[in-house]
């Protein structure tokens, strides 16, 4: 039999059985638990298993088409071309809603059966439950790809004999790894929301619960934190202007589940080593999912209209919102009833670790609201019919700015301070040395770098230095001086430092390229020469480019340090055949401590271009300290005490009063 | 704490909610909204593809029209062709503007699949592209005997999309 002609029943015949099987997952499990049968709790992990490699094989189906070109299939036929090359045909899978929802839901089996294989150390009626939740989610975005986007719908009788192309926007490879790996952390916040919904299930939120949810939550996290750098990478050099962050709805999307799982992290610290703040934990892993189905909700549903938005349809945007509603709204009455009403039973003094991340958690909490009401804002004044706007980047810049340094303050102190009770005289001992040389660097930023006093630079650069030195010092104190004892921290510890570290090079990253970017728009025909930001660039020629499915103006440039050459660019500007869309393709000579930035803009007579040509220093830092960050939550989500599995068993039977006196 | 504060997130997002339904109700009615929808269609001075004569906005002057955006590069507007020459075959006047294409390429096209149109502008750089505000091919604007535009559809038409269009063309008249 032809392979090509059925595979796309084949696959939705895969994504049919899935749903079937989450629905048996979301069920037997949960009857399970009411009944104490362990036989039916126990299917839980098989049938979670069973939904994955369905959805797999689903997946794999629509790949295939793709590959083969299969233009009776509709989405194949509104997002391939023969001649797009391979690789974009295998990422044209996530091109556009349909397909990309099936990602996300494939997504969804993988982390389910994930969960079901590392959870051996986990009580059985907490794997039902977790899985059983998890099936719930899987049915009602499975039966919305079903219902509302399915990507197997065939043009038969007459299928097209070429596909309309992918968007070219999307061509490139940013966009073959950025929103799978977006996705992944929108996804894997799932399994914090479902360890949560079932600890409130339970009754029992306690530091077991916590301890179990924490790698999770930082697995999801971390694949947020590197699909929001990826995302702004790509933007940086895709859409050709050299901005990197632009506040726009999709970006603000992922941005506030991850504010929201930062937050998480540090609240579910504290739920984990002192059994405090639990209904708070419980509300946060709640809100983190809920946003990164708000994330979802925002990109496909057309209610903010956005350059990310490549579908608009509300007929989904309703469906969307009625699985928003039963999933947030469900959670939350289900918190509102079961969360605990007593108060914690911990003590802790105002100045204290715990403190500490509760101020943490505000900062980061206001930070997403803030984000939350830049974004509704517009739809706000669009319904009181007082016109379209939109916030511009300048509102959230003067929210953002203030807070970051806030938390960047915070970020020094809190790590360095104990639990329970802390003095802050001790503190001010420890870090004073480490703040004044944060701040002596800091002031003299500006004045080496352009002779003149800049405030911003000062504060940004004071408090990005700051992080990153209180954090090596309170790891040279804690390794006593012995660089050897350095790994015996503890990878938990370790993973931590470097985060924050992260966020200190983030920081500087930040602030360079914001006070100290340039750039300029010259007129430059073939032969001339320019000079800017202490580089000369030479237009050497221009030419004509054919590609596989597009053709190219494009220009070659040397660009010299002083008489040495640095580099030879070529910026492009293509035209895509299949859709006649024009795309800018910019150049870029990278450093560690700046990025040479060309780009092509309007052509001009005589041969001429006009040109814009920029320098941005530090511009890798900011995404390097995602990168770190990424690291840092790596080795803390490796730490030994997560795989014990008697500890966990020990810990989970002591009683909430029994966590007054355990304190680490 | 009062178990009633555990409420409060759950009234929150009760409230959110039915702004976003409310929101979608209204994004319903204006999709892509055009600035143009009401005014003149925007003034210009182009050649004719077919003749080579000088065409303005005063050409448009008369019966109601669709105004349809094509190029060659462009899959859709093939797909779409079929179905305007049906149109053209009702007795509905149909302008085209040859956007961003190349003249001797598209004489050739209407003689292979059928000319539907009353005349074409030829707009190799797009300028009256940019003035309408053009996304892509194919789009199509709704305009009356007065030269005021008064719709616009983006993407092909097909007896789906006509379905909803008629009216509004047939309003025109």
């Amino acid at each position: 039999m032809n392979l090509q002609a059925i595979a796309p029943e084949f696959g939705q015949l895969a994504l049919i059985l899935a749903l079937v099987l989450a629905a048996f997952q979301s069920i037997v499990p949960l009857v399970g638990v009411r009944a104490r049968r362990e036989w039916l709790m126990a299917y839980a992990r098989p049938l979670a298993t069973g939904q994955a490699v369905f959805l797999l094989v689903s997946l794999a189906a629509l790949t295939y088409s793709f590959l083969v070109d299969d233009f009776s299939v509709a989405y194949v036929a509104a997002n391939s071309n023969t001649a797009l090359p391979t690789p974009y045909k295998v990422s044209a899978v996530w091109g556009a809603h349909e397909g990309s929802l099936l990602l996300w839901v494939a997504m969804l089996g993988c982390w389910g059966l994930a969960v079901a294989w590392f959870s051996s150390s986990l009580p059985l009626t907490m794997v039902a439950r977790v899985l059983s939740i998890m099936g719930m989610i899987s049915v009602g975005f499975i039966l919305f790809t079903l219902e509302t986007s399915n990507p197997f719908e065939r043009i038969l009788p007459s299928a097209p004999a070429e596909g309309a192309d992918l968007n070219p926007l999307l061509q490139d490879f940013g966009l073959i790894v950025h929103p799978p790996t977006l996705y992944m952390g929108y996804v894997g916040l799932s399994v914090a929301f479902a360890f949560a919904l079932a600890a409130l299930m339970g009754g029992r939120l306690d530091a077991a619960w916590a301890r179990w949810s924490r790698p999770w939550t930082v697995a999801a996290w971390i694949f947020l934190t590197l699909g929001i750098a990826l995302g702004s990478w790509w933007a940086y050099y895709e859409l050709g202007w050299g901005g990197w962050w632009f506040w726009d709805p999709v970006e603000n999307a992922s941005l506030m589940p991850w504010l929201v799982a930062t937050a998480l992290i540090h609240s579910l610290a504290v739920t984990e080593k002192r059994g405090l703040f639990k209904s708070w934990t419980v509300l946060l892993a709640i809100f983190a999912f809920s946003l990164s189905l708000l994330g979802t909700f925002l990109v496909r549903s057309g209610v903010l209209t956005s350059v990310h938005a490549f579908a608009s349809d509300p007929e989904r945007g309703v469906f969307i919102l009625a699985l928003l509603g039963i999933c947030v709204g469900g959670s939350l009455l289900l918190y509102a009833l079961k969360a605990p009403t007593v108060a914690s039973v911990g003590r802790y003094d105002w100045v204290s670790r715990e403190s500490a991340l509760l101020a943490n958690n505000l900062v980061l909490m206001v930070a997403a609201l803030a984000v939350l009401l830049g974004t509704l804002y517009p739809l706000v004044i669009d319904f009181l019919g007082m016109g379209k706007i939109s916030v511009g980047a300048a509102w959230f810049n003067t929210m953002f700015v203030p807070l970051s340094v806030l938390l960047s303050l915070l970020i020094g102190m809190g790590a360095i301070s104990r639990w329970k009770s802390d003095r802050i005289e001790r503190i001010r001992k420890e870090l004073m040395a480490v703040f004044i040389a944060s701040l002596l660097l800091g002031f003299a930023t500006p004045i080496i770098k352009a002779s003149e006093m800049n405030w911003q630079v000062v504060m940004g650069m004071t408090v990005g230095i700051w992080v990153i030195a209180a954090s090596l010092w309170d790891m040279w104190k804690k390794a006593r001086g012995q660089l050897s004892r350095v790994p015996k921290l503890g990878l938990s510890y370790l993973g931590m430092i470097i985060a924050h570290i992260g966020v200190g090079i983030s920081v500087i990253g930040v602030t360079m390229v914001a006070n100290y970017s340039l750039e300029k728009s010259v007129r430059m025909a073939p032969g001339e020469s320019a000079e800017f930001g202490g580089y000369r660039f030479e237009f050497v020629e221009a030419g004509h480019i054919e590609g596989p499915n597009y053709t190219s103006e494009a220009t070659r440039f040397n660009v010299y340090d002083g008489d040495r050459l640095i580099d030879v660019m070529t910026p492009e500007k293509r035209r895509y055949t299949a859709r006649g869309t024009v795309m800018t393709e910019a150049e870029i000579d990278v450093t560690l401590l700046r990025d040479v930035y060309v780009s092509m803009g309007e052509p001009l007579e005589n041969g001429a271009w006009g040109m814009r040509l920029q320098v941005k220093p530090f511009m890798r830092w900011v995404w390097l300290g995602s990168l770190f960050m990424s690291l840092g939550g790596l080795l803390a989500m490796l730490d030994k005490r997560y795989r014990r599995k008697q500890t966990v068993a020990k810990t989970a039977n002591q009683q909430p009063g029994a966590m007054k006196e355990q304190t680490v | 704490m009062n178990r009633a504060l555990l409420f409060i997130p759950l009234a929150v997002f009760f409230a959110m909610g039915v702004l976003f339904w409310i929101g979608i109700g209204k994004e319903n009615k204006d999709v892509l909204p055009s600035p143009l929808i009401g005014k003149p269609f925007p003034e210009f001075a182009a050649q004719a593809l077919e003749s080579g004569t000088g065409v303005s906005a005063d050409s448009l002057l008369g019966q109601p029209m669709l105004v349809n955006v094509w190029a060659t590069w462009c899959p859709t507007c093939k797909a779409e062709h079929a179905f305007l020459n049906t149109l053209a075959e009702q007795g509905i006047r149909i302008i085209g503007i040859n956007y961003k294409d190349d003249d001797f390429k598209a004489k050739q096209w209407l003689t292979a699949y059928g000319n539907p149109y009353e005349f074409n502008v030829s707009d190799p750089e797009g300028k009256l592209g940019l003035d309408l505000g053009v996304y892509g091919a194919p789009e199509t604007f709704l305009v009356d005997g007065d030269g005021i535009i008064r719709a616009k559809h983006v993407g092909d038409l097909n007896p789906r999309v006509w379905e909803k269009l008629k009216p509004q063309f047939d309003a025109m008249q």
